[in-house]
């Protein structure tokens, strides 16, 4: 496996088309994704990201930029020269041959001998657990089965430098995804494979993936460990993004000790004011859903709202709630609460918002 | 692109340039003989008139023997798609809605017609149509080529209409719709392609079937197909003539082709040809 | 509602009983009989059918019928494959490509015999002429192999598109992840064409078989207009054997060779029913 860098990518459609306003698809993407690392490339529809899966894989040479390979050009090198495996949305299998044969189809076409294939056949399909099934009909399999044959054929060559998985999970049975999500992560790990999983579903990439790159329109905007886009968002959208559901985020005017919204204001602690680093103004409030403490209880310093939403998710509840203003808009916003806790519509909660777990934006950027 | 794939690439332009080409050289060699004199035919050989003429063609519209027989199976053409399409609708209908006893049966037995030779129905048909007082006459061949063409219309049929669902006509059943009123105002704009489908292929081979038309015909009802078979092994074939001739029964078909230029692929793929 | 369902299939029944049913009752009758103008059928039994299997005239129909449908399955299932193979996949070209592959398909099949004519006569057509030039012979009237090859070659001009046809939609539904997929594993074209393309044709391969097969068991109009069936019998297949009989009012034994004829064409229907409706619940083209 190997260590793929981008350096100030760029590509746009329209040079090829001969057009003369250009719209980037992506936009000077700077990236590494380290050897033997399980990558994600999350993003909404749209951002870029099969763009970016193309220009990986090789299949699309960009515009602009270079693409590396440990530290080897390879910008102009095709898919098969540059050794990188994919595993498609759907499995990707040759349906005429049983599943050794499908395995050992890459050391086939490379000659190597046949005792050797047959050791390495064995040792991915014990990997993979397909170790039973290595005489069945390729076709005979169920979706997540011929999606690890696909993970297989990729894996079995030595020279392999990465494995792009783009949204592997989408044909997938959702009672099979998260078992099939938790082997792939093993088997990440235990092979050392450079695993790049591209997919707009923030759960699968979390879960999967050590680091993890946020894009949107055609850009980067984070990357960082789950955890770390998870606490630290570097803007409103990833924080809105990522959290299910997301950051809370509400536009307000940054005082000397409080921070005022419309409908009502956040005092704040001289320490915690001290560490924003800016000046009075303008700025954007956000905070996590799971982090706002929700009470029946009026207590000093909690803020009332009204709950118009109650939503049940098994093991917690998602209240929408609203706190009405002198504008027809009310200020809207959601709060985490225990199971066991009784809530229902048109009642009145308490909300308190800690300081430890504001975070303060200011055009678009994170500040605190 | 590697430099084999390149080589690869120009070699099947190549072969694709010189596949078409032969594809349309006999064509055009028709159109060419077609505009000949039969002196010049016969004398010399050209790619292209080197006297230019249309006379053949004029020959063909002053003819009353071309002209009729071109009459001819127009009016049995055209009868014969409108009874083949009046039956198989209401059949293919039937078969793609309801279940009921035999109908796999009679299904496979109605290919079955479709896919006998025209040949064996030569002797029956000609003491058929006699006994009936229709030999030699437009009706003889039209009804004769419903053998072919209601299994091909009710098995396409069948097909477009098992594409819209069931739950269509039970709307409107429900909404008060009487049965005539869903179908024409309901059902039938929804499968026009597959009526026009239908219609289409229907056309094509009754226009095209020679064995039947011949036998059931000889002077009244004689249609272009055998007109064109005249003067086989006889001496002094008017070569330009025929072109002329073969020219103007491919009208139809290119006619169609335009039409349908943009969705050929596609409706192959779905016609069930 | 059950009941319903029959009033709509009468009609047509109707029609089919007097147009298919009956005509077959009828061929049924006269080939267990001796029929000679003038005097009343006699009753035979299967003499007609004994007498139709040892004429050396109609099994030399059938092997040369067989020996046709043979070449013709072989040239037009290869021939169309590498056409379609070499069609381009998307843009400008595609729609004109499509539209002459159509052309040949709606010709009538007296035209094309006549188009053939005019192409392969000696003294007007194209192809003597190269042959002339070349110094070769060929003589579609006279000879009997050129007679035979040139059937051969209207067929395949004929139909080969149709298989084109239909391969290229089987082409164009094979999701591009494939060859993709091939290619990293470092297949070359051949093993790409073994292992993607030919596995994921079957279908659309298997229903072009099945109608160039039955189709081309029944030929009948281009031999007649091209070569009249000969020189001799050269270029009499089953069809055009058993028209000429039925013509010179052998009813007997023209009505016994009729439905051998149907039996083998039968069974062959048999087998596509079976096969193409199975393609058909697999969900069509793969």
């Amino acid at each position: 496996m190997a260590r793929i860098e981008f350096k100030n990518v760029s590509h746009s459609f329209e040079i090829a088309e001969g057009k003369e306003k250009l719209e980037w698809a992506v936009n000077d993407i700077n990236i590494i994704w380290e050897d033997g690392v399980a990558n994600a490339l999350l993003g909404p529809s749209g951002c870029g990201k099969t763009t970016m899966l193309n220009i990986i894989s090789g299949l699309l040479m960009p515009s602009e930029g270079k693409v590396y390979i440990d530290g080897k050009d390879v910008t102009e090198l095709s898919t098969r020269e540059r050794h990188i495996a994919q595993v498609f949305q759907f499995p990707v299998i040759y349906d005429s041959m049983n599943v050794y044969n499908n395995l050992a189809f890459p050391l086939v076409n490379a000659k190597v001998s046949s005792s050797k294939i047959r050791a390495k056949v064995e040792k991915i399909a014990e990997i993979l657990g397909l170790v039973d099934y290595l005489e069945f009909p390729s076709s005979k399999l169920n979706s997540a089965e011929k999606q690890k044959v696909s993970l297989g054929r990729g894996i079995i060559r030595d020279d392999t430098v990465g494995i792009l998985l783009d949204e592997p999970l989408t044909v997938i049975d959702p009672k099979m995804r998260g078992e099939l999500r938790r082997q792939l992560k093993i088997i990440q790990r235990e092979l050392n494979i450079t695993a790049i999983y591209v997919t707009h579903d923030q759960h699968e990439a979390l879960t999967f993936a050590d680091e993890v790159a946020i894009m949107k329109d055609g850009r980067i905007v984070q990357v960082g460990s789950p955890h770390e886009l998870y606490s630290d968002p570097e803007s409103p959208f990833i924080g809105y993004f990522i959290g299910s559901p997301g950051m809370n985020i509400l536009d307000g005017k940054l005082n000397k000790s409080n921070l005022s919204l419309k409908e009502f204001d956040i005092e704040f602690s001289k320490d915690f004011r001290d560490k924003i680093k800016i000046k009075n103004g303008e700025c954007q409030l956000g905070i996590r859903p799971e982090a706002i403490i929700t009470s029946k209880v009026k207590t000093k310093g909690t803020i009332p709202f009204e709950i118009i939403i109650v939503e049940n998710m098994g093991s917690y509840k998602i209240l929408t709630l609203i706190k009405k203003n002198e504008s027809n808009r009310n200020l809207r916003i959601k709060s985490r609460t225990d199971i066991d806790m009784s809530v229902s519509k048109g009642e009145t909660v308490y909300l308190k918002f800690p300081e430890e777990y504001l975070k303060i934006f200011k055009d678009n950027h994170k500040i605190y | 692109m590697s430099p084999k794939k390149k080589k690869n690439k120009k070699y099947s332009k190549i072969f694709l340039i010189l596949y078409f080409f032969l594809l349309t050289v006999p064509i055009y060699w028709m159109l060419n003989t077609s505009f000949k004199f039969d002196t010049e035919i016969l004398s010399q050989f050209t790619l292209f008139p080197h006297k230019f003429t249309t006379k053949n063609y004029v020959e063909i519209f002053n003819s009353s023997v071309w002209m009729g027989s071109f009459l001819h199976s127009l009016e049995y053409v055209f009868l014969n798609v409108l009874i083949t399409l009046s039956v198989s609708i209401p059949a293919a209908y039937a078969f793609s809605r309801w279940k009921f006893k035999g109908d796999h049966h009679l299904f496979f037995w109605l290919l079955t017609n479709r896919m006998a030779p025209a040949v064996i129905f030569m002797i029956p048909f000609t003491q058929i149509y006699s006994s009936l007082g229709l030999f030699d006459t437009i009706w003889a061949v039209a009804l004769a080529h419903l053998l072919f063409n209601i299994p091909l219309a009710v098995w396409i049929l069948e097909g477009f209409m098992s594409g819209i669902p069931k739950e269509l006509d039970e709307t409107a059943f429900i909404d008060g719709y009487s049965f005539l009123q869903f179908f024409t105002r309901i059902f039938f704009p929804q499968i026009k392609a597959g009526i026009g489908v239908a219609a289409f292929l229907c056309f094509t081979f009754s226009w095209v079937e020679l064995i039947l038309a011949k036998t059931l015909t000889i002077i009244n009802a004689k249609p272009v197909v055998v007109t064109l078979t005249v003067g086989i092994g006889a001496e002094g074939i008017k070569w330009g003539l025929l072109g002329a001739a073969g020219v103007l029964t491919l009208i139809p078909g290119a006619v169609v082709v335009y039409f349908v230029r943009n969705n050929l692929a596609k409706g192959f793929a779905m016609g069930r040809v | 509602m059950k009941n319903r369902a029959w009033y709509f299939v009468i009609p047509m029944l109707i029609l089919m009983s007097i147009g298919a049913f009956l005509p077959i009752m009828v061929v049924v009758n006269y080939s267990q009989h001796y029929i000679f103008a003038g005097s009343a059928p006699t009753f035979v039994g299967l003499e007609n059918f004994v007498e139709v299997l040892h004429d050396s005239q109609f099994r030399g129909a059938v092997s040369r019928q067989f020996l046709f449908t043979f070449m013709v399955l072989v040239i037009e299932i290869s021939l169309g494959l590498m056409v379609a193979l070499a069609l381009p996949k998307k843009g400008f070209w595609v729609a004109p490509c499509l539209v002459l592959l159509g052309i040949p398909l709606l010709i009538p099949y007296n035209v094309v015999g006549i188009i053939w004519r005019l192409f392969t006569q000696s003294d007007i057509g194209v192809i003597p002429k190269i042959f002339e030039v070349l110094g070769g012979y060929y003589n579609v009237t006279l000879d009997s192999f050129d007679a035979a090859s040139t059937i051969l070659l209207l067929d395949v001009w004929h139909w080969t598109p149709l298989v084109v046809l239909l391969v290229y939609a089987g082409l164009q539904a094979i999701p591009d992840a494939y060859y993709q997929a091939a290619a990293i594993d470092g297949a070359n074209s051949w093993r790409t064409f073994r292992f993607v393309t030919l596995p994921k044709l079957r279908s659309v391969l298997t229903l072009g078989i099945l109608l160039r097969l039955m189709d081309s068991f029944k030929i009948y109009s281009e031999p007649l207009l091209l070569t009249g069936g000969g020189p001799g019998t050269a270029t009499t297949y089953l069809s055009l054997f058993v028209a000429r009989k039925a013509e010179s009012y052998e009813l007997g034994y023209a009505s016994a060779a009729s439905l051998i004829y149907f039996f083998i064409v039968l069974v062959m229907s048999y087998a596509a029913f079976q096969i193409i409706t199975r393609i058909g619940k697999g969900g069509k083209v793969e």
